[in-house]
């Protein structure tokens, strides 16, 4: 039975639907790429396994959301809280505000281990500088003592990876947590976080835009479009033979090396905003390949020869 | 989206549709203050002083038998005038000087936020008083005293807006287009700054209205027998016990002007959504 | 390199270029001053894209407005099809500014929120004293748009009616309204979604070769930068530390083969293990007397951290900055 099962959920914010049918599982130790362009609806996905849908004002309409076999939706706030940081935890994007500037960084990752594990202060203090080590960060004994704004970026979003596995969790929902970091330093911090998660046997939900990082990192691959699945397929097959032409065309976005000038085109018109989606399969106004069924009927989410897609005219 | 947009959105909600009928209640009164008051301001009746409010005087009369409701509504134009024109021209010389410093910074710069700022730690009352005592009580010494002491307050609201919008990137591509710091200042940066600058204007004309009928209390403001609410206010103290209305109608008068402006000002910040922007000064 | 004499084949050459910002100098904090550009020099040869490629504060962006005299620069000059542009006076930099564009980082900001693009598409008209009919600013903006890819139904919107990806199209139609001959393209896809990052960078393509436009392209992005440029220089604290001559030259220094090998491919056959550089960025205050890079480098030796290394031929058009070179 897979760690994480969430079936057909779908998404209301007032009037809005964000979110429909969205579907995909993530096994123990396996790491699984979440992908989509803005407004695809991947963070709003990692809110509602986080259950903190309700603090933006959007309820989860349809579909569960199963954890370890237990059905999250309808679980009471004070369940939840037991739940997240203990055993599903968040890295979200932007480490300049996810440390409280006026505690020190080893007051703040030792807490976690406190409040989860039950550890004394001083067990946790030696927990901490354990996982500063493992993170690769100089000298964790004066990292512990120093307060956030004396990090560099990527040196909090060490710590905020430190915290996140401090209490020794299940699952971690990372969304897109070196988007705002430098390439260099980017690179380092999805190495070591892939080699932590898989060291422990984690499962790791990581959120990003990026091709690239997911084609490094991932077993598995979601791909999202305008608050559907277009494609779940395992990380050879997707790059290999994708299923779906969103998935094809996001893929020949990247330039390779040695690609023909002039041959980087980009997928035609506008990514679509919530407030006027196609009707029937999302991408059909920027599909080559739409018929008139992808202009009147959304494609359900199906098994091909590998992993599933939501195209009518699916090439494999 | 057009300029009247957010005015009309203002005006649909409850509060702005309230305060601005009874805005242009009163700005009707102050324009057509010959034609609506049903005497004339300055007529002296000695026989009828003090009369009641009743059928010929709705608001009674003064203690020299002028009608009140006639002087309330030449007062509105008094009140008015003095208030608009002295915070036009506050923010005329605030938008000026605001937009140089901001853009220029340097030394100019420098020179006015010192002024700006010594001038904003005074009340605007006590600046005032000073230069009243400088160039003599008056309704123009009125209006210059009170363009005056709301200047620092429009100069560093200009200010701030014209720091914030010089770095945007348009401001750097226009200039990369050969345009010169007239242009950049007259068609990108003031257009830009001026709606919070407006807004803040608005607000403080419910301010200057106290204030020049605060000085029309001390007798420093519109000279007898031009009406002006403070002024009236001022002679009612006299015969509070004999005939109350005649400080109760002035203070109402400005009581209601002054919450109009200041909910219609509000109705007004919601709807063009700049309360930050207000905030930054 | 004669800082004097700038080559007849380059639109654009840039000699011992540098600026300094300070910081501080009030009553409380001393003054600190920090290079964002040091001591650059770089041809743009015409007709040629040339990529400047570096992360956050490596100065790119600094030397982009150096370029344009959009900030002066501290000592070191520019010269422009010949021209020394801080001798310009202002009539004849405004008439300069015509050859000479940007295209901005941020479409979002880069077009006046109270602005119609119609306007926005006239105002370089309107700023360089060139009149127009009716008919001529009506026929003026259906070019414009329409050599971007845009409808000209567009004309009468205002920016936020616009997605991402189409105001950065009425930024670049407004960049090449007055025909110029040069381009500086300041990540001009960096905020935009990967599928239309890459219709940017179609739509540049395509107009380089029908305006016969040179492009000098800031990027943070390498494999953007390989893709799009002939020519490659990498960036570090203010100085260039490599100039790669191709797509597919091997970088030789140590920081340009980091950002390279940090470079993830959509491929996950070619997963790497990524070198991990030792240590941080140092600040930009920092007065370092030896190759900025020393501090991370694998390969640092004493006389790297003593002794600056200058930029050396390396033959092919291939430049760096380093003692002890990859092989």
């Amino acid at each position: 039975m897979a760690l994480l099962s969430v079936q057909g959920i779908s998404v209301a914010i007032g009037a809005l639907c964000p979110l429909e049918g969205v579907t995909f599982d993530i096994d123990k130790g396996e790491i699984l790429g979440l992908v989509g362009e803005s407004g695809s609806g991947k963070s709003l996905t990692a809110m509602c396994v986080m259950g903190l849908l309700p603090r933006i004002g959007g309820t989860i309409t349809k579909g569960s959301i199963a954890f370890d076999g237990r059905e999250l939706i309808g679980l009471p706030e004070i369940e939840l809280r037991r739940l997240r940081g203990k055993r599903i935890a968040l890295i979200s994007q932007n480490p300049m505000t996810s440390l409280d500037p006026i505690i020190r960084i080893g007051a703040q990752i030792d807490q976690v281990s406190i409040l989860h594990l039950g550890l004394s202060a001083t067990t946790a203090k030696a927990r901490s500088l354990d996982l500063i080590a493992q993170l690769r960060i100089p000298e964790p004994e004066a990292i512990h003592r120093a307060y956030p704004h004396q990090l560099s970026g990527g040196m909090k979003q060490r710590i905020i990876i430190a915290m996140a596995l401090a209490a020794d969790p299940d699952l971690i929902v990372a969304d897109e947590p070196t988007t705002a970091l430098d390439v260099t330093i980017q690179a380092q911090i999805i190495q070591i976080m892939v080699e932590l998660v898989r060291d422990r046997g984690l499962a790791l939900m990581l959120i990003t835009h990026d091709m690239g990082v997911v084609a490094q990192a991932c077993d598995r691959v979601v791909v999202l479009y305008a608050g559907r699945v277009a494609e779940m397929n395992g990380i050879g097959e997707i790059f290999a033979e994708p299923k779906h032409p969103y998935t094809r065309e996001l893929i020949r976005c990247i330039p390779r090396l040695g690609q023909e000038p002039g041959s980087l085109k980009g997928i035609p018109g506008v990514v679509p905003s919530i407030v006027d989606y196609p009707d029937g399969c999302r991408f059909n106004p920027r599909c080559s390949n739409a018929q008139a069924l992808c202009r009147d009927e959304a494609p359900a989410l199906e098994p091909k020869s590998s992993g599933l897609a939501a195209c009518h005219f699916s090439e494999v | 989206m057009t300029a009247f947009a957010p005015i009309k959105t203002a005006i649909r909600s409850p509060r702005g549709g309230v305060s601005a009928a009874v805005l242009l209640l009163v700005v009707v009164c102050a324009l057509f203050a010959p034609l609506i008051a049903p005497y004339a301001y300055d007529i002296q009746n000695l026989p009828g002083a003090n009369t009641e409010p009743g059928a010929a005087h709705w608001m009674g009369t003064d203690e020299f038998g002028r009608d009140l409701m006639s002087r309330i509504i030449y007062g509105a134009r008094t009140s008015l005038s003095v208030a608009v024109t002295a915070i036009s021209i506050s923010v005329a010389a605030g938008l000026t000087l605001g937009a140089m410093a901001g853009y220029f910074g340097g030394w100019f710069d420098r020179a006015v936020t010192a002024v700006v700022d010594l001038t904003w730690s005074f009340p605007e009352i006590l600046i005032a008083l000073i230069l009243i005592a400088i160039i003599g009580p008056g309704l123009e010494s009125t209006m210059v005293a009170i363009s005056i002491a709301y200047l620092a307050q429009f100069t560093r609201l200009t200010r701030a807006q014209i720091m914030a919008l010089k770095n945007e990137t348009y401001v750097e591509a226009t200039t990369n287009l050969g345009a010169g710091h007239f242009h950049i200042i007259f068609r990108h940066l003031l257009p830009n700054a001026l709606t919070p600058v407006i807004v803040a204007g608005m607000l403080a004309t419910g301010d200057a209205i106290i204030l020049e009928a605060t000085l029309g209390f001390f007798g420093l403001g519109a000279q007898p027998p031009t009406p002006s609410w403070g002024a009236m206010m001022s002679s009612g103290t006299a015969q509070i016990f004999i005939a109350p209305w005649i400080i109760i109608f002035p203070g109402l008068a400005i009581a209601i002007t002054v919450i109009s402006i200041n909910l219609f000002g509000d109705a007004l910040i919601e709807a063009l959504d700049i309360r930050n922007r207000l905030r930054s000064v | 390199m004669d800082a004097s004499v700038p080559r007849d084949d380059s639109l654009v050459t840039m000699t011992d270029l540098t600026r300094e910002f300070s910081s501080g100098g009030s009553l409380m904090k001393p003054r600190r001053t920090m290079r964002a550009v040091n001591n650059v020099s770089l041809d743009v040869p015409r007709g040629n894209v040339t990529g400047v490629v570096g992360e956050s504060g490596c100065g790119k962006s600094t030397l982009a407005r150096l370029v344009l005299r959009l900030l002066e620069a501290t000592e070191g000059t520019v010269f422009f099809d010949g021209k020394n542009l801080a001798t310009q006076s202002q009539a004849e930099m405004r008439k300069l500014r015509r050859q000479m564009q940007m295209v901005f980082q941020d479409p979002y900001s880069a077009i006046d929120p109270r602005y119609t693009i119609r306007r926005a598409l006239l105002e370089p008209f309107q700023v360089q004293g060139e009149a127009k009919t009716a008919a001529e600013a009506k026929t003026t903006v259906e070019e414009l748009i329409s050599m971007v890819g845009l409808s000209t139904r567009m004309m009468d919107s205002f920016p936020h009616q616009l997605s991402g990806g189409q105001k950065q199209r009425v930024g670049i139609a407004r960049a090449l309204a007055l025909r110029p001959s040069f381009l500086v393209l300041d990540e001009p896809t960096a905020s935009l979604d990967v599928s239309i990052q890459a219709q940017i960078i179609d739509l540049l393509e395509a107009l380089k070769e029908e305006l016969g436009l040179t492009y000098l392209f800031i990027s943070h992005d390498l494999s953007l930068v390989r893709y799009f440029c002939d020519r490659v220089v990498v960036m570090y604290l203010g100085r260039v530390v490599e100039i790669l001559s191709g797509a597919e030259t091997q970088p030789r220094h140590h920081y340009a083969h980091a950002l390279l090998e940090s470079n993830f491919e959509p491929d996950p056959t070619r997963r790497k293990i990524v070198t991990m550089l030792g240590g941080e960025i140092p600040s930009p205050f920092a007065k370092i007397p030896g190759c900025a890079f020393a501090a991370r480098c694998p390969a640092a030796s004493d006389m790297c951290k003593r002794e600056r290394p200058p930029l050396s031929n390396l033959g092919d058009g291939q430049m760096v900055a380093c003692h002890n070179p990859m092989d």
